[in-house]
This record gives C-alpha cells, sequence and structure tokens, in this order.
C-alpha cells in the first residue's frame, strides 16, 4: 500500500517533470518545422540576425525541441520575391514561417495565404500588417525616451541636446526621434538645439555634427539612434570641444570608444539598441505559438541596453565591426509572452 | 518557316514541362490544385507584363521602364482605385495613353527606344513614391476576389495564364491588325509602303503594352494586397527574359504570346525551384542566369539544325 503509494508519487512527479520540460501544459513540438524567411543579408545586423537564428535554432533541432528550422533569404531585396518565397515555403509543408518582411503590406496577401493553409507566421523587425501574422516589434519611440530619460538622471540641471537622426523617411527614424522629443517635453530643463540626419552611419553622421557644430551655443548631451555615436565624438574632438554625453548604440566601434574613453577620463554613458538576435525571439514566439500558448499577436521586444557595468563583459563578446547582440531562450520568449498578456 | 515555327513553341513548352516534373518529383505537395496555385498566382502578372514587353520588343523596340510603371499601376490601384475608383479609372486610362504617346513620339523623332524608356523609368518611379511615399494602401475588394478565385478543377493561375495565352495569341498571331503590327517589327518601310501609318501602328503597339502594364500592376495588387513604389522593379528583366525564352528575339516581328506566357512561368518555376534545392542566395541568381543560357543555347542548336535540314 506504501510502496504503491509511493509509487504513484514518484510516477506523478515524474510526470509533472517531464510535461514541466516540455513547457507545462504545451503540446510537444519535436514534429514541427519552422523556416525563416529573411529579406536582406547584406550588412552586419542582418548577417548577425542570421548567425543567431543558426546557432539557436540549430541547438534547438539538436535537442529535440523542433524537427527543423531553415533559414532562407532571398536573393534581391524585394517584396514580390519574398511573397513567392513565402508560397514555396507553405508547399514545402513548413508548421511555422518566421519573416523579417522586406515590406509591411506587401507581403500580406502571400501571409494571408499561409495562415489560410493552417501555417503559423511570425514576423519580427521588419513586421507584417497582415492581422493573421504575429508580430514582435520594437517601441522604438520608448528608445527615444529612454535616451533623455537617462540624460535626465546625469544632468539633473539640464542643457543644450544635439540630436542626431536616423535615414530620413523611413519610420523608425520618425519614431525614435518622437520618443526624443516626447522625453524633452518631459524633462523640460533640455532643449534640443540641433538636429542633422547622420544615416545610422559614422562617417556620414561625423561630416554632419562637423557641419552643425560651429554653430551651436555650448552642448551637454547628444542623443542618437545608433550607428552615429562615434562618429559625432570625432566630430566634437575634430572641432576642440568638450566631449559631451552622448548616448551611444551598442556597435562595436561606439564601444571601443567608451571604453578607451572610460579608462582615460572615467567617461560614462548609456548604450542602448536592438539585439540582432531578436530572430531567436521570433522563433521562440513561433515555437511556443506551435505549442499552442496563447500568444497575443502583437508582442514588444525589449531592447538591449549597456551600462557602465557590463560594458566590459559586452566589448568583449561583440566582434569588430559587429553589433552587441544577445541570444533569447524559451524562458525569455515566455516572459515577453507573459508581458503583453 | 513552318518547321521553324514549330520548334520556336516547342522549346519553352520543353524546358516548363521538364522543370514542372523537376519541382514535383522535389516536392511532390506541389501537384495538387492548392499547390499549383501557390506556384504559379504569382506568374500571373508576371505573364502580363511579359506580354506588354513582347508588344514593344514586337515593334523593335526594348522597353526598360515596365517595372517602374507596373509599380505605379500598382500604386495608383491600392489608393486611386480602392478610394474612388472613376478617378483611378481615369488615371490608368490617361497612363495606357501616355504609353501610346511614346510610342508615336519615338517614331516620329526617330528616338531610341531604350534611353526614352530608361528615363521614363525615373519619371514612372517619382510618381509612384510621390503617391505612395511609404508602403500601404489596399486592393479594391472586386479585384482581391478576382485574384483568389477558386474555379472546379483548375487552379486560377492556370486558368489565368492560359487565357492570357489565348487572347494574345488571337490578337497578335491571327488578327490582321496583329500581322501589320509584326510587319512594322520586321520590316517598317515596306509596311509604310503599303500605305500603312507605321506612327499610328506604333502608337498601338506602345498602347498595348501600357493596357497590359496596367493590368499586370492591377493583378499584383490583387494578389498582394497592397503596394509600394519599388514593388515590380523586377518586372523589367523578368518581362525581358521571358519574351526570350518564349521564343522571342530582338530582331522585330518575331514574338510568340503563347511562348511569352509558357517564358513568364518557366522564369517563376526556376525560381521556386532553386529555392526547393536549397541552394544559397548568392548562388541562385547566378542558377536563374545559368537556365536561361541553357534554354537559348538549347535553342540556337535546335535553329541551326532547322536552317540546315
Amino acid at each position: 500500500m506504501k510502496i504503491s503509494k509511493l509509487l504513484l508519487g514518484a510516477a506523478g512527479l515524474a510526470l509533472v517533470a517531464g510535461l514541466a520540460q516540455a513547457g507545462s501544459h504545451l503540446q510537444d513540438t519535436s514534429g514541427k518545422r519552422i523556416a525563416l524567411s529573411n529579406n536582406y543579408a547584406g550588412n552586419s545586423w542582418r548577417q548577425a540576425m542570421l548567425q543567431s537564428w543558426e546557432e539557436a535554432a540549430g541547438a534547438a533541432v539538436a535537442d529535440g525541441v523542433v524537427a527543423a528550422a531553415d533559414a532562407f533569404t532571398t536573393s534581391e531585396n524585394q517584396a514580390t520575391e519574398q511573397a513567392a518565397q513565402i508560397q514555396n515555403m507553405i508547399l514545402q509543408g513548413y508548421d511555422a514561417i518566421v519573416i523579417n518582411a522586406a515590406s509591411p503590406t506587401a507581403l500580406n496577401g502571400a501571409v494571408k495565404e499561409a495562415c489560410d493553409a493552417g501555417v503559423t507566421v511570425v514576423s519580427f523587425d521588419g513586421i507584417v500588417s497582415e492581422p493573421c501574422a504575429w508580430r514582435i516589434a520594437v517601441d522604438f519611440a520608448a528608445m527615444g525616451k529612454e535616451e533623455v530619460d537617462y540624460l535626465a538622471t546625469r544632468l539633473p540641471d539640464g542643457g543644450n541636446l544635439l540630436e542626431i537622426r536616423g535615414l530620413a523617411g523611413v519610420f523608425v527614424d520618425d519614431e525614435i526621434s518622437a520618443g526624443i522629443h516626447a522625453g524633452v517635453a518631459e524633462h523640460d530643463q533640455f532643449k534640443i538645439v540641433g538636429s542633422v540626419h547622420g544615416d545610422w552611419a559614422q562617417d556620414v553622421a561625423q561630416k554632419a555634427v562637423a557641419g552643425i557644430l560651429p554653430s551651436l551655443p555650448d552642448v551637454v548631451g547628444v542623443v542618437t539612434q545608433g550607428g552615429d555615436g562615434y562618429g559625432a565624438a570625432q566630430a566634437f574632438k575634430a572641432a576642440g570641444r568638450p566631449t559631451p554625453l552622448i548616448v551611444l548604440g551598442n556597435r562595436q566601434d561606439e564601444m571601443q570608444w567608451w571604453a578607451d574613453q572610460r579608462d582615460a577620463n572615467g567617461y560614462e554613458t548609456l548604450s542602448l539598441s536592438i539585439a540582432p538576435g531578436v530572430s531567436t525571439l521570433a522563433f521562440w514566439v513561433a515555437q511556443q505559438v506551435l505549442a499552442g500558448e496563447e500568444v497575443p499577436k502583437d508582442l514588444t521586444v525589449p531592447f538591449l541596453k549597456i551600462t557602465q557595468d557590463t560594458l566590459d563583459e559586452k566589448l568583449a563578446g561583440t566582434p569588430v565591426g559587429s553589433v552587441a547582440n544577445v541570444m533569447y531562450a524559451l524562458e525569455d520568449a515566455q516572459a515577453v509572452i507573459a508581458g503583453a498578456k | 518557316m513552318t518547321r521553324l515555327s514549330r520548334y520556336r513553341i516547342l522549346l519553352p513548352v520543353l524546358s516548363l514541362a521538364i522543370l514542372l516534373a523537376a519541382t514535383f518529383w522535389m516536392q511532390p505537395r506541389a501537384m495538387s490544385y492548392f499547390g499549383l496555385n501557390l506556384l504559379f498566382n504569382l506568374a500571373v502578372p508576371i505573364a502580363l507584363a511579359t506580354i506588354a514587353q513582347m508588344m514593344i520588343i514586337m515593334v523593335n523596340d526594348i522597353d526598360l521602364s515596365l517595372g517602374a510603371f507596373v509599380s505605379l499601376v500598382a500604386c495608383v490601384t491600392a489608393t486611386f482605385l480602392h478610394d474612388t475608383p472613376l478617378l483611378g479609372l481615369a488615371i490608368l486610362a490617361a497612363l495606357i495613353l501616355t504609353y501610346a504617346a511614346l510610342g508615336a513620339m519615338i517614331h516620329a523623332l526617330d528616338l531610341p527606344a531604350i534611353v526614352v524608356t530608361l528615363g521614363m523609368s525615373f519619371i514612372w518611379g517619382g510618381i509612384a513614391l510621390f503617391i505612395l511615399p511609404s508602403p500601404g494602401g489596399a486592393s479594391p475588394g472586386w479585384l482581391r476576389s478576382l485574384m483568389t478565385i477558386k474555379p472546379p478543377m483548375i487552379p486560377m493561375a492556370i486558368v489565368a495564364a492560359i487565357t492570357i495565352a489565348a487572347l494574345t495569341h488571337l490578337l497578335i498571331m491571327r488578327s490582321g491588325i496583329g500581322t501589320v503590327l509584326r510587319g512594322v517589327g520586321g520590316n517598317a518601310r515596306s509596311v509604310a509602303r503599303a500605305g500603312w501609318p507605321v506612327i499610328r501602328l506604333k502608337a498601338l503597339a506602345y498602347g498595348l503594352a501600357g493596357l497590359f502594364g496596367v493590368l499586370a500592376g492591377m493583378a499584383l495588387v490583387g494578389l498582394t494586397t497592397s503596394a509600394d513604389a519599388n514593388i515590380a522593379l523586377r518586372y523589367t528583366l523578368l518581362s525581358i527574359a521571358g519574351v526570350i525564352l518564349g521564343g522571342g528575339e530582338f530582331i522585330g516581328g518575331k514574338v510568340s504570346p503563347v511562348g511569352a506566357v509558357i517564358g513568364a512561368l518557366t522564369l517563376t518555376l526556376a525560381a521556386s525551384f532553386l529555392s526547393f534545392l536549397r541552394l544559397s542566395p548568392d548562388w541562385q541568381i547566378g542558377a536563374q542566369g545559368a537556365i536561361l543560357i541553357l534554354v537559348l543555347t538549347a535553342r540556337l542548336i535546335f535553329s541551326r539544325r532547322g536552317a540546315e535540314a
């Protein structure tokens, strides 16, 4: 009697443990196949994104979490080609398609075909507007506001700010800038005295900042969009002006410059951007949807923040010319899903 | 001559059949109503664009603005045709007339079409960006239902391809005006001597190209449900390749509408086939080119043999 009870208890425990491993109430996804549809691979961010997918998805396949997780990139960055690619994936019988889209709207027809065929579609970074797909979006406005919030903690007296914007006409640029301006409206001790377009590239940013600097009064802080902080620092140095507090964007050259400045004169700042490993988050979200988890259609990806304390660790882990990265695990995906519910 | 023209259509059919067999072998799932539709529905706008390009190549010219033009039509369709259908139709009609006027101008001023159309591609692209600065718009409901219609037995994509091929074959190969149009490409001077107003014929050919370009843009929006200003830029080269793959020749007058449609289907299928092969994207464009060269080489060999015999 006692022994049988014990056995029963042990069996029960084992069952619970087994279920927990498979994701508690969720179904097994070991037979499911996931595909990544990517429209462009021509810069360091996209390369890091594909690399992250290969690592995380490859490990998941090896562990038997899913049966396959193949990555496809179109040979040309065109929406029509990606639409055809998605339709091919439906034909190949994938259970889920993870998309970094060439266009937020032009793939909707193909995405709808996939949904109608019972395929789970998860879009990230470049998201699609078709309602049947999941979207893992970045709250760029919050990112811009966070920069000003940080400046307010460091410079309570406020002062003049220089804003470096991204590529004109791209919605990301508008969003980040809107967030920065919202932050300035809240912390009214700050005033944006100048705004230039740095196109997310160090050389462009350097030229633009060098051009506007002579006309500016003293600048205490520079708010940026990533990929432009190092160029701004060089422009300030060339003009012989004191280096203001520049918010950085996780690029390796920016972090290297930051570390050098810190060692030389105790420079302190904040760096934030989107980690290319967001592809692995999308992978796990797709896996969770396949497993039957209730996932809200709109999720927000947290951005990767590097502070004075984590600088050395992140810099060491970032190859020259690349972007600081973070790999998301199943637990991170579950946390993001729980946060959106 | 009959022998040659028979070869001309035989080769595109053969290439499509071989490619289709290989695709079915690799991906048996494609061998179904649903699968065929998925494989070929995006080929419908390409087929229409290829026919448009064929009209231009038929009169001994070449159109480098077609991709930008189709993109512009897509933008107009997703905005004006959706919101204010009458205005949308008027704009599309105006675009077709502009194409016809371009044809007349190219002939009257004896301009090289390649230069004029290259210039026009920037104008079309500019207007498209002006209409739709960021991706968006919506497909008119009737267009969406037309492109996603599910006819019994044969999928929409196949029905559409056959209809396009049959109609243009009747127009270009069988009708009187079609014969004269091909004559303009073959020998414009003798057509003029026979009393035909070549300028009007050229305008007609360009107008027809504009019409099919408009149809291509509309079909594309019906499939994608929205547009952006760069949506069809690839169509310029795809359409030229489709015409040539389908048995057309740059030396005017030698075209085949049925072949052009088959050429468009073959090109679309080739891209899918390569992606089923899991070929790295770096190699895919090269492989697509290799398929093209293979078919053209085969054609050259066939036609040489035909000439010898």
